[in-house]
């Protein structure tokens, strides 16, 4: 076990954890935003630099500063690390920096975009970002494509976090998903857009932190805010038929895996509970569910707002 | 001794290419007394006593490189050489590959036996094919007698060669690029750590080196690590090879002793003479595009008002504020009816194009920068636009996985530091400098 510090809050963590997953188990406002990282994707991570954080001592054997902000997500902690996150301007200077960087491109079209409303990017831009753009140019656009029936890429949106292809690499059996073309023209795509044909494809759309990959059994049927996310289980042959029922009334609107507060699927019985395209797409029948109640979702975006009782819900009315 | 030359003298002998040749004129001298009467260790012990610096641009020593080579039991460990020199500017390992590719084949037979490596590759540009072949050739020669393969020379060491070709991207010579690309995926830089050195090609420990810090192996075997030292001043020692271009009376690839002033080096008669037809000095790059451009008041004397030298200290005298550094030898000239506007613009454009896009910074910052930078040139800039620029720097510079980023925005914060007023003067006199950059002013227009 190491010891580290984190915005002046110690904490004991096991050698080899990186600073991300330290601050995680402090857990508020010390956890630096991710866009990138999935702890259940291998790899995962690096990529997006919103996690910057400073490293004002290295460790208790060499207390130098690091020179450069480090990705949090991808730095292991050392014993005697002091590390800044809210507490640094200049992390917050060059987070702003990132943030301003991930949305020159980014449509902002989130009035039409499914997403909204449980998006990453939305967070991190309202947290971190500034209320103004600098950037005068032309925005570079792509054509929507379709990845198989049930699976719709919004090159636009993307922030090219490469979450989709580690979870195409790693839950389906094939390399068909992956970046074509580099720097500023880089985009997602499929093996010349062949449809990723896959039991656990549609797991690309629950990992994408942003609306670039979106399901087109749901799209453009309501907001997210508008329906009652209820913990459904199956038995299925498949996955762990553990999901999340996003109804209106009786009727379920989309189905997905179940999440943390991180926006990651959730751990059940020591193993992720991803779920599969039957469970995804088709199942869309309350009877073919059991219904085990309403699903907290610990998130602080609009749709944990007024739902239920949650932890953030009961913060709120006291501070009121 | 002045001018020595230790890697291309023998350069313009025709038929050096050949094995029979580069041996008559000493080739293979190296390999012959290492694999005799040296152990792997001698040799990095040689290498470090040289003071050689990594010559692709950052300048790390290589003997102390080597000595990070984690040594695990039972894994293979592997050198790689990157011969994929693609810094607009540079063209000296070309050259070097070009004309005596026996030297770099002997280097790495050296290299790879002071790092017990039993397969090495040469990864090189996928631009240049026709060296590929040159390659190939000569490294067809090695094994024929006996230099390659099995039992080198009677010696029980065995040392495979191979050169594989990139496919031409710029990302592809960093070094984590370079292993993913070898490895055949897609040439996007690693995470550090791990570092290579621990966790390289396949997993596996590995070395990566430029192909002049290679060849310079093999003058430091024959004449010993100490005499190599004795070359150049201070921490700079040895020789380099200095590809001169832009505007300058003679371009081409020199070699030089470090310590050679940069006065000397630019007007001398042995080097560049002086700038071609008789016009002044405005600007020069000495480094390749990624490093920082400086102005003529401080390419021949430092802030200081000391002479500048061509060596890793002097040229990086004053820190980015007033110096620069020699990173890989790509020295580029600008005379004074350049415009460094354009000159940025052209660099940044370069930097838009090879970012690999992994990372946001880099991926987004370097094309914004040269859409910025495409407006001021073109008359369609504003004065808030310069600050613009250099706040964007500043959010890349250092925020990004690879040193990419901060290759693209050394160049740009630079210019601006230096030539701010060239920037307002395209924005205030938008025709005017539209005019002269398209060369169609009989008159140069000095700001």
């Amino acid at each position: 076990m190491v010891k580290v510090t984190i915005d002046d809050v110690e904490i004991e963590v096991e050698v080899g954890t990186s600073i991300l997953n330290a601050a995680r188990k402090i857990g508020g406002e010390v956890v630096p935003p991710a866009m990138c990282y999935y702890s259940k994707l291998e790899s995962s991570g690096g990529k997006c630099r919103t996690c910057l954080v400073e490293v004002a001592a290295g460790s208790a054997a060499d207390p130098r500063p690091m020179p450069k902000l480090v990705a949090s997500c991808s730095t292991p902690v050392a014993d005697g690390m002091v590390i800044r996150n809210k507490t640094s301007d200049r992390v917050r200077e060059n987070r702003a920096g990132v943030v301003e960087f991930l949305l020159i491109n980014h449509p902002l079209d989130c009035p039409i975009c499914d997403q909204a409303g449980e998006c990453h990017l939305q967070d991190l831009g309202y947290e971190h970002g500034k209320a103004k753009t600098r950037y005068e140019e032309d925005r570079r656009t792509f054509d929507p494509i379709d990845i198989g029936d049930k699976i719709k890429l919004h090159m636009n949106r993307c922030i090219l976090c490469y979450r989709c292809v580690h979870a195409a690499d790693q839950l389906t059996d094939q390399r068909g998903h992956g970046i074509i073309n580099r720097g500023e023209h880089a985009e997602i795509s499929t093996y010349i857009e062949k449809a990723i044909d896959n039991d656990f494809s549609g797991n690309v759309i629950d990992v994408c932190p942003v609306g670039a990959l979106t399901d087109k059994t749901f799209r453009f049927k309501s907001r997210v805010w508008f329906l009652k996310p209820m913990e459904g289980e199956r038995t299925c042959t498949q996955c762990s038929g553990k999901a999340v029922l996003w109804m209106f009334g009786n009727e379920i609107y989309r189905v997905t895996a179940r999440k943390d507060q991180y926006g990651e699927v959730e751990d059940i019985d020591g193993k992720t509970a991803w779920i599969c395209n039957d469970c995804r797409f088709e199942k869309k029948d309350v009877s073919k569910w059991t219904i085990t109640g309403p699903r907290v979702v610990d998130r602080h975006s609009v749709i944990s707002q007024g739902k239920y009782e949650t932890k953030m819900n009961t913060k709120i009315k006291r501070i009121n | 001794m002045k001018g020595r030359k230790l890697l291309i003298e023998n350069a313009n002998i025709s038929g050096i290419e050949s094995f029979e040749i580069y041996q008559k004129y000493g080739g293979y001298r190296a390999v012959d007394k290492a694999l005799k009467s040296m152990s792997p260790d001698d040799v990095v012990e040689e290498v470090k006593k040289s003071g050689l610096r990594g010559r692709g641009g950052a300048g790390f020593p290589t003997g102390l490189k080597w000595s990070f080579l984690a040594k695990p039991e039972g894994i293979p460990r592997y050198l790689v050489c990157n011969a994929d020199e693609s810094e607009p500017g540079t063209f000296k390992d070309r050259y070097l590959m070009e004309h005596i590719p026996h030297l770099l084949i002997e280097g790495m037979i050296l290299s790879s036996y002071a790092l017990g490596a039993n397969l090495s590759f040469i990864y090189i540009r996928g631009e240049f094919m026709w060296i590929l072949q040159i390659l190939e050739k000569a490294i067809a020669e090695a094994y024929n007698k006996g230099y390659l393969g099995k039992n080198i020379k009677g010696s029980g060491y065995h040392l495979d060669l191979r050169v594989l070709p990139g496919g031409g991207a710029y990302i592809c010579g960093e070094e984590t690029a370079l292993i993913e690309s070898l490895e055949g995926k897609r040439g996007n830089p690693r995470i550090k750590p791990p570092f290579p050195a621990v966790k390289g090609l396949w997993g596996c420990p590995t070395v990566v080196n430029n192909v002049e810090s290679i060849a310079a192996v093999v003058p430091i075997v024959n004449e010993g690590g100490d005499s190599y030292a004795a070359i150049g001043i201070g921490r700079s020692t040895g020789t380099k090879l200095i590809s001169a271009c832009g505007n300058v009376a003679r371009p081409g690839v020199y070699e030089i002793e470090l310590g050679v002033s940069v006065e000397e080096f630019i007007y001398g008669d042995e080097y560049c003479r002086g700038i071609a037809n008789g016009k002044k000095l405005k600007a020069c790059v000495p480094g390749g595009s990624s490093v920082p451009i400086l102005p003529h008041y401080l390419v021949t004397k430092t802030a200081s008002g000391e002479d500048r030298l061509m060596t890793y200290e002097s040229l990086a005298d004053g820190g980015f504020a007033t110096g620069s550094m020699l990173g890989s030898g790509g020295f580029i000239v600008f005379d004074e009816d350049q415009c460094i506007v354009r000159n940025t613009w052209n660099f940044a454009r370069f930097y838009a194009h090879e970012s690999c896009g992994q990372c946001s910074p880099c991926r987004e910052g370097t094309g914004w920068m040269e859409k910025v930078l495409y407006r001021l040139e073109h008359g369609n800039g504003n004065i808030r636009d310069i600050d613009l620029l250099a706040e964007i720097n500043k959010k890349i510079e250092g925020n990004t996985i690879c040193p990419l980023g901060d290759a693209a925005a050394w160049p740009v914060a630079a210019a601006i530091r230096h030539f701010r007023e060239e920037f307002e003067w395209h924005v205030t006199s938008r025709e005017e400098a539209l005019l002269r950059n398209y060369g169609l002013s009989k008159e140069p227009v000095t700001v």
